[in-house]
């Protein structure tokens, strides 16, 4: 009797162990979709400014037509452009595009001088910024993921249900890892 | 973060223990003091009057701090940056909500945060912070105070507090009793047999030393929970925006300030990013400020070579301080990835002192709501919400300007367009 008894606390003891380690991978894993949700609300909002930006300032940029042409492009392909990496080295063509045109910026006053055009420079400057704290976070989110997929006992667990490791949201371009320098003198 | 916010909570609990076990064995020997056997009444009393502030602390708080400190809600229309920087801020720390943002109309520069839970915070500014600081700077504020809500601090310091708080009240309570009433146990001890008329002369002495002792404690432990925690929120607001220089510039601007902060006060000062009490050229000893001398915060931000992560912070608050504190615990450290330093986003140079006056007075007329109307000539003009006329004249050109239906300020309605 005794026996039995103790045989039956182990099973219980064994199954509530499982349930709690696959709730943490669950758990998790929703953190890493989160996480990505919210790289793609940052990406959406920098998609639906471009066109704003470029309305206000063409007047304004006649010489510059390839450099704006360049965002449009970029923008178009990173829209389309499907999967973690692929997206990845889109939205990072972006970025490189968006800070090449900060600084061309620079070399007209008039357009520092326009409100409408200073309001729309802090929200992509803090667009940007938010894309790379979300990027961040994510690849922070991954790391704590996989390294739960790979642990014991975990592990055992993942292979079970089928969890599968994720992708870190990486940009080829060193130069895109840092926000573009922008002025507000 | 995770394994900070427990290691921070260990080292934390010991701390309100000591605390704890200050304010019972207070309650007890006070309680004794009066009538012999009165010991587990006073205990009892002492932890009711514990209940009772961490009870009205808990529900009513932070809207207490804010209404004392003057601080008003504003909407992102007063400034769009601010607002940026905050949610920036909230997704670098991945808190679930973004803080709430309050505005004080004070010229003095600083800032602090609220919140028992992370919530329902919020990120309180005065007005003067934000027409002196450039983006960066501002962003090492935003990234400090929300460090503060994301490592629970305010929940910490609040509770730290209500204990000192019942601490220094039953104490006072008690020494002055004592001083107008001349010792009101002398009764019991007349009555009683020579041997417990000695034990209760011992307890008296004890209580009456305890009763003095007790409080000076308790204010050094909260102290040192208080600076503690500066310290560990300059780390993670360098981390958060990879740019400590941002933080350094901003704690400089902010105490080589002259200007008082009219709301704040002795019970407020803690909160904020420096202390707005500390007048300049006073020194005040290390042991009894809530600040670390901000001198040696800025030091230590401008030391961190490497990197930013929470290894460098130590690193350079070694080097500083010149001795080996563990300031940061192992968990923290033993993250050796290296994050790189960014480049500054905007112009370091300061903005001139005429514009920074202007922004100043704009920002503080909008946050009470004046409507700015553009006359055709140039001339900006500030109406008060109270302007109960249909147009207003230029007193440059005399031309007749409409006021139009609902308008705030030019600056919001171009922040406005940029929202789609």
């Amino acid at each position: 009797m005794a026996a039995l008894i103790i045989i039956l606390v182990i099973i219980v003891v064994v199954i509530l162990m499982f349930v709690s380690m696959y709730n943490s991978l669950i758990r998790l894993r929703n953190q890493v979709k989160n996480a990505w949700s919210q790289i793609d609300v940052q990406l959406k909002r920098r998609h639906d400014l471009i066109p704003n930006l470029i309305e206000t300032v063409k007047g304004y940029m006649t010489h510059e037509r390839e450099t704006l042409q360049n965002i449009t492009n970029a923008r178009s392909q990173a829209m389309n452009a499907t999967g973690v990496k692929e997206r990845a080295q889109a939205e990072g063509e972006l970025s490189g595009a968006m800070s090449k045109f900060f600084l061309v910026v620079e070399n007209y006053p008039d357009l520092k001088a326009n409100q409408n055009f200073l309001a729309l420079q802090e929200e992509l400057t803090s667009t940007e910024n938010k894309i790379s704290f979300s990027r961040q976070n994510y690849n922070d989110q991954v790391l704590f993921y996989n390294n739960k997929i790979q642990v014991f006992p975990t592990n055992i667990m993942a292979g079970m249900f089928n969890f599968k490791e994720e992708t870190f949201f990486q940009v080829e371009d060193k130069s895109d890892r840092e926000v573009p320098k922008v002025s507000f003198s | 973060m995770w394994e900070l916010i427990q290691s921070n909570k260990r080292k934390t609990m010991i701390l309100f223990i000591a605390m704890g076990i200050a304010l019972i064995l207070l309650g007890y020997f006070v309680g004794s003091y009066f009538f012999p056997g009165g010991g587990v009444f006073g205990v009892i009393l002492a932890l009711f009057i514990w209940f009772i502030l961490s009870m009205v602390s808990y529900t009513a708080g932070s809207s207490i701090l804010l209404s004392v400190s003057s601080a008003r809600e504003v909407t992102p229309d007063v400034h769009q940056q601010l607002f940026n920087l905050v949610e920036e801020m909230r997704i670098a720390s991945n808190l679930p909500k973004t803080p709430k943002v309050y505005i004080i109309n004070d010229a003095a520069p600083n800032a602090f945060a609220t919140g028992i839970k992370p919530e329902n915070s919020a990120i309180t500014v005065t007005a003067g912070l934000l027409s002196k600081l450039n983006r960066d700077e501002l962003q090492g504020v935003v990234a400090h105070e929300m460090s503060h809500i994301a490592n629970r601090d305010i929940l910490v310091m609040t509770f730290a507090g209500i204990m000192l708080g019942s601490i220094v009240l039953i104490s006072e309570v008690f020494l002055k009793g004592l001083w107008f009433s001349g010792g009101s146990s002398a009764r019991y001890r007349s009555k009683s047999s020579s041997d417990s008329g000695q034990a209760q002369m011992i307890i008296m002495v004890v209580a009456i030393v305890f009763a003095i002792l007790a409080p000076i404690a308790a204010q050094l432990l909260y102290f040192a929970i208080s600076r503690r925690r500066e310290y560990l929120a300059d780390a993670n607001g360098a981390r958060l925006t990879r740019y400590p220089e941002g933080l350094a510039s901003a704690l400089e601007k902010i105490s080589s300030t002259d200007l008082d902060l009219k709301s704040a006060n002795k019970v407020t000062a803690p909160m904020f990013i420096i202390n707005p009490l500390k007048k300049k050229g006073m020194k005040l000893s290390d042991l009894t400020s809530t600040h670390p001398p901000t001198s040696e915060r800025i030091k230590i931000l401008r030391s961190m070579a490497g990197g930013v992560n929470y290894i460098n912070y130590q690193n350079a608050f070694n080097m500083i301080k010149g001795k080996n504190s563990v300031l940061l615990p192992a968990a923290a450290l033993s993250d050796q990835t290296k994050i790189d330093i960014r480049k500054a986003s905007s112009d370091l140079e300061p903005a001139s002192n005429i514009k920074e006056k202007r922004t100043l007075g704009d920002l503080m007329m909008t946050i009470n709501k004046y409507a700015f109307i553009v006359c055709a000539c140039g001339l900006k003009m500030k109406v008060p919400p109270d302007y109960k006329e249909k147009s207003i004249t230029c007193p440059r050109c005399g031309r007749k300007n409409e006021i139009p239906l609902g308008d705030i300020s030019t600056i919001s309605k171009v922040a406005q367009s940029a929202n789609i």
